[in-house]
Order: structure tokens, then C-alpha cells, then sequence
């Protein structure tokens, strides 16, 4: 089995979606002769075509507009976004319409378009490129939202999402695009959307971690006796999980690197006060950026949350 | 060096019929007695729903709707040139399209009365659901368009606007990326001279919208929309042109909006009663009664005839539409999504 970084792993699910659909089609600025911008498109172009890897006008709101179109005609279009801070331009066509237009044709017309696009802060790159905006996003009815941890489940992540009847929302960790190495298996398998994992099991703390916090969060639990979960969809939000983990742990930490207030680890406390109450030994607590738009690169890594915030909020937890 | 010119464009506008129902005969497109009747039924009963549906707003049978009188020529004569393999993503004022293309007439009344279920577009027909949203289902339009070349279908995408529309983003994302591409999509612009209480001086300083395709780099033209056969005409050029892979074309149907923005509107607020006055006498179906009648096609017992029909096929469909029983809060959840997730169960068993 070849030992892939999740930028191949991606690149990979896209080949083999394309091969085996010629329904599936890509869209998005520099994906085709380019690659994209961090070539998870690469060598798609020459092997599918201009009609099929579309490299279109600057242009965020065509691009999802368009495979709005493309998706309710019958392709099952994959819209790549360069960068989360840019998608803020097509928000009025995910929000006005992606997710609303199985509701407003009453199931007459339906959008199962996924949208990629990279995500996350700590590649010391420009304004915008670094952006963790998922609640904005997770708040919408009718959209999933997935965040993958690494290459095995993005390209099982992927599959699924490339198969799910609804829009979907991709979410790749930038910083973890090369970071990471797993065996990836060549023949096509699928990670379930909407399943959380128990990534390291544990019996005195349950800590939900997503994205590039995943791995922070795993490094700062090494000497705890610390159950970590990685939620994988964020919405959906896997619910029975997080439960089953606190019926056992009585103790929960969450960790994200979007700012604080409205984050999405607000809505897995709330789950978990209104559906564990009885369970719970000690405070939820939240390690979070500070409520702040993402600094450049001279300041990101004070903005990022730190191995020893979270052992923080982990020995605080732990005196109850 | 000297200067030189790089570009120059020209606009064109049509018109076939003038107000006293002359017709160019060298415009005239070839459309049979059976057809240009049936065209005349389709203005009449547009405009008999109209009439009916501002009555049942009035009487509050239906919620807020937004009156298409003045405006019926821009929409029947498109839509009447339309194939039933084309796609068709219209906005909010079209009815006298839907009512063109057959949409079950009931199925409108549901719409505007606030139950969502009259939005599903019947089996076989194409046309996306009313966007309340301005202009932002022009790259809808352009992507189903791309998406029917790469699945080799000869259809053309048909796309509705107002002249607010031309204002927005999406306005030019969409026609950009048609441009480029050269996708088979007809914009169809119906420039009612007002946008709410805005006028168009004060949405564009061009002097046509038809001259915004210029800079797509496909053409515009401009139609008298008060006259439902140079509608057709153009319309049905574009769309051979479209489906022959000649690229997008814009058209500007030159119209007006006889009546308030909504019934929950006051025009007389922002508008002078005498330029209503001056419309008056280019309305579409008047135009059109008084071509036929110098074709033989049409008396005053006919137009009775047809008045009477039209009233009849409504009547009908208010009696379904009001028979329908209301949706039940369960049915909320039935189409956000093709599964629903397990907080979604358990909060469809909370409300049902």
C-alpha cells in the first residue's frame, strides 16, 4: 500500500471518482493546467480534460453558482475554493441557494456538489489564507461540513462525500496537507459521513480536537489518561459519540483554533449540558483563538492554541 | 503614434408591431393563425391571473404577490419560444412564463398563498423554482448550460431578470462565465423601469442594458417587450443561435411595470401617474387584439370567448388550490435534506 501525504490522498479520490464517473467534474481558479494552487488537482487536466477539470473566470459566487446549476442538470460538480477566506464572496450562493434548493423544490431538484477548499491557520501565508470559519457554516440547515484529520480518511471522506445526495462543505487542514504520511489503500473504500472516531481511547477526560488541532491535541494528552475524539463531520454533529465518551470520562475538553465566541465547540458544550448534565464531574471548558481576526505570520503561533493551554484546561478539569 | 479605434458597437432594437398594430411584414416571424391564437389565450389568461391574484391578496386568500401587468408580452412571447427540453430558471415575476410553459396554475396560487409545495416543478419540466433572490441564479443558468455540453445535450438555458438584477454581482459573474465559456444561455432581461421605487437612471448610466453583453463579449439587443412578437422573434433566434454553439445572447425586453412593486407596495409614492398614463397605450394585449384583428384572427365575440376561458381555467385552479389541505408541520422537514440527521429526527418528533 502506498504511503501517501493527504494532498495525494485527495488527488487520488478525485482520480478515481472521475474514472469511475464521468458525471464528477471539477471546477474552480487554477485547477486545471495549474493543479491548483497545492496541486490536489494535478495531473487531472491531461488525464480528463478541459471539459471536465474547468479552470474558470475569478469569479467565487460563478463558481458555486455555477455548480448549483451543474449539480441540479445531473454532474456532480467539485468546486475548489483556493483558500476559506475566499468563499466569503459566495456565501449568498451556498447560503441563498446550495442549501436551500432541495427544501424549495420540495425535492424536485437537489445539489449534491462538493465544495473543497483549504482551510486553517499556521502556513504563514497572506490575510484570508489562514481563516477557521466553520461555524459560520455549520449553522446552515442542509449543509455538511467535514473536516478531514489526515490521508486515509480524506480520501474515505471524500468518496462519501463525492456520493452524498446534499452539498458539502471539505474542509482541508492546510497545515496538514504534507505534514502527515499514511498507507492509503489504491482501490475505493469510504468513511462514513456524519461518524466521529475515537482516536486514542481514555478514561478520565474526553477531548474533542478537529482539524490541525488534532494533532497539537494528541501531543499535549501524552501522560493523561485522556479519551480523544475527532469528530470528523462537524455537521451533522456525531451526538451518540461525545455521549457515550462523558458516560464514561465525566469530563470534557474541547479544542479548536477559531476564535472563542460562537466557535463550534460552543454547540458541543451546549450538547453536552443539556444531554449529560447528570454525567459531568467538572466544567466544560473551551481552549480557543482569541476572538480575533488570524494575525500574519510574526503573530499566528501566539494566536494558535498551545500545547500547554491545553494540559491546562486538561489539569483544571482534572482537579474535579 | 495616433490613436486608434479598438471597438465600436452598435445596439439594435426590434419592434414588429407598432401601437396601432401595424406589423413589419419582413419581421414578422412565421407563426400560424392556430399559433398566434393560442399566443393571444396565453396574454389573456396571464392577465386573468394577475387580476385574480391581486383580488384573493386583497381579500387575504394569498400573501404578498408581485403583479406582472404591463409585462405579459416580455414573458409569453420568451416563453413561447421556448422547447420543453430547455432549461428555464426564471425569478420572481414571471408568472405569465410559468403559465406559458403549462405550470399547473393551482400550483402558483400554492406558491404565493405561503405553502412551498407548489414549488415542485411537475415531472419533465425544467424550470428551477422561483428565486426571490435578485439576480442570483444567473450562474445557476450558466451552469446547468456548461453542464448540458459536457453531457452533449442540445438544449439552451433560459434565464429571467429584472433591471435591478443588472446591478449585482452575480449579474456579472454569470454572464462573464458564460461569455468565456460560450455556454448556450439566453439572459433574458425584463427592464420594467423600476426597481421598487429606484429608477433605471439610477441603476445604470448606460443607456441600454442590452450594451452590458458587449463587454462579455456576446451580443445584446434590445426588444420593444410590449410586443409579443418581436419578444418571440428574438427570443427564439437566441435560442437556435445558443443551441447551435453560437454562445450566450443578452436580451433586453423594454417594458414596463404598469402596477406596484407588490401588494405590499405603494407606487405612488415614487412615481408620477402620467407616465403610467403614457404606457398605457402600448399595452401588449391591446397591441396585439389590434394586430390580429387586421390579420382576421381576432372580433370582440372571440376576445369574449377567450376572456371567459381563461376566467374559467382559474376559477378552476383557485377551487384546487384552496382544496388542498395544509402542509403539516412534519412535511417542514421533509426535503431539507435526502436523509435526515439524528437531531433532525428527534426534532421532526418533537414538532410533529
Amino acid at each position: 500500500m502506498p504511503q501517501l501525504n493527504m494532498v495525494q490522498a485527495i488527488n487520488l479520490a478525485l482520480r478515481e471518482a472521475m474514472a469511475r464517473d464521468d458525471r464528477v467534474v471539477i471546477l474552480g481558479e487554477d485547477v486545471g493546467k495549474d493543479g491548483g494552487v497545492f496541486r490536489v488537482t494535478d495531473g487531472l487536466y491531461e488525464q480528463f480534460g478541459a471539459e471536465r477539470v474547468i479552470d474558470t473566470p475569478l469569479a467565487e459566487s460563478a463558481i458555486v453558482g455555477a455548480a448549483i446549476g451543474m449539480a441540479a442538470y445531473g454532474l456532480r460538480p467539485v468546486a475548489e475554493i483556493q483558500f476559506l477566506g475566499f468563499i466569503y464572496a459566495a456565501f449568498d450562493q451556498l447560503l441563498t441557494h446550495a442549501v436551500r434548493l432541495r427544501t424549495r423544490s420540495r425535492g424536485r431538484f437537489s445539489c449534491p456538489l462538493v465544495i473543497r477548499t483549504p482551510y486553517g491557520a499556521g502556513i504563514k501565508a497572506p490575510e484570508l489564507h489562514e481563516e477557521s470559519s466553520e461555524a459560520l457554516f455549520c449553522h446552515q440547515p442542509g449543509l455538511t461540513v467535514v473536516v478531514p484529520p489526515g490521508p486515509y480518511h480524506a480520501k474515505g471522506l471524500l468518496t462519501a462525500a463525492l456520493r452524498h445526495p446534499d452539498p458539502v462543505l471539505f474542509l482541508e487542514p492546510t497545515r496538514l496537507y504534507r505534514m502527515i504520511r499514511e498507507e492509503v489503500p489504491e482501490e475505493e473504500y469510504t468513511v462514513p459521513l456524519g461518524r466521529a472516531r475515537i482516536v486514542r481511547p481514555g478514561n478520565a477526560v474526553t477531548v474533542v480536537a478537529w482539524g490541525s488541532m488534532l494533532q497539537r491535541t494528541l501531543d499535549a494528552v501524552t501522560g493523561y489518561d485522556a479519551e480523544v475524539i475527532d469528530p470528523m463531520t462537524l455537521s451533522p454533529f456525531d451526538s451518540a459519540t461525545l455521549l457515550a465518551s462523558l458516560a464514561k470520562t465525566g469530563r470534557l475538553v474541547i479544542v479548536h483554533e477559531a476564535p472563542l465566541t460562537g466557535g463550534f465547540g460552543a454547540e458541543i458544550a451546549a450538547i453536552a449540558a443539556a444531554e449529560a448534565m447528570l454525567m459531568l464531574r467538572g466544567p466544560i471548558l473551551r481552549v480557543a483563538a482569541p476572538d480575533l481576526p488570524v494575525p500574519l505570520a510574526k503573530l499566528v503561533d501566539h494566536y494558535l492554541p498551545q500545547p500547554e493551554q491545553i494540559r491546562a484546561a486538561l489539569d483544571e478539569v482534572l482537579r474535579y | 503614434m495616433p490613436e486608434s479605434v479598438l471597438q465600436t458597437f452598435t445596439i439594435t432594437r426590434l419592434e414588429i408591431l407598432d401601437p396601432a398594430g401595424n406589423a413589419d411584414p419582413a419581421l414578422l416571424p412565421s407563426l400560424s393563425g392556430d399559433e398566434l391564437r393560442r399566443l393571444y389565450y396565453l396574454l389573456v389568461l396571464t392577465r386573468t391571473f394577475d387580476a385574480r391574484a391581486l383580488a384573493l391578496q386583497r381579500e387575504g386568500r394569498i400573501g404578498t404577490y408581485p403583479s406582472v401587468l404591463g409585462q405579459e408580452a416580455a414573458q409569453v412571447g420568451s416563453a413561447f419560444a421556448l422547447e420543453r427540453s430547455d432549461w428555464v430558471f426564471p425569478s420572481f415575476r414571471e408568472m405569465g412564463l410559468h403559465l406559458t410553459l403549462g405550470y399547473p396554475v393551482h400550483q402558483l396560487f400554492q406558491y404565493w398563498g405561503g405553502d412551498e409545495r407548489g414549488q415542485r416543478t411537475p415531472d419533465g419540466m425544467n424550470v428551477f423554482p422561483i428565486s426571490v433572490s435578485v439576480g442570483t441564479h444567473l450562474p445557476h443558468a450558466a451552469g446547468a448550460a456548461l453542464a448540458a455540453r459536457i453531457r452533449g445535450d442540445r438544449i439552451a438555458v433560459a434565464t429571467y431578470f429584472g433591471d435591478g438584477a443588472t446591478s449585482k454581482g452575480d449579474f456579472h459573474e454569470g454572464l462573464n462565465l458564460a461569455g468565456a465559456l460560450r455556454l448556450p444561455v439566453v439572459f433574458i432581461c425584463q427592464n420594467n423601469q423600476w426597481a421598487i421605487s429606484v429608477p433605471l437612471l439610477r441603476q445604470t448610466a448606460a443607456p441600454t442594458l442590452a450594451q452590458k453583453a458587449v463587454a462579455y463579449g456576446f451580443s445584446g439587443i434590445q426588444v420593444d417587450g410590449n410586443d409579443v412578437l418581436a419578444v418571440y422573434r428574438a427570443t427564439r433566434e437566441a435560442l437556435e443561435k445558443a443551441r447551435a454553439g453560437g454562445g450566450p445572447t443578452l436580451i433586453e425586453c423594454h417594458t414596463y411595470r404598469m402596477a406596484d412593486h407588490t401588494t405590499a407596495d405603494d407606487a405612488s409614492r415614487y412615481r408620477a401617474p402620467d407616465e403610467i398614463e403614457a404606457w398605457r397605450e402600448r399595452d401588449p394585449l391591446l397591441r396585439f387584439e389590434r394586430f390580429l384583428a387586421r390579420q382576421g384572427l381576432w372580433n370582440e365575440d372571440y376576445a369574449a370567448e377567450m376572456k371567459g376561458k381563461a376566467a374559467g381555467e382559474i376559477d378552476e385552479a383557485v377551487r384546487r388550490f384552496e382544496a388542498i389541505p395544509p402542509p403539516t408541520a412534519a412535511e417542514m422537514f421533509d426535503a431539507v435534506a435526502a436523509e435526515l440527521s439524528p437531531a433532525l429526527k428527534s426534532q421532526k418528533n418533537r414538532l410533529a
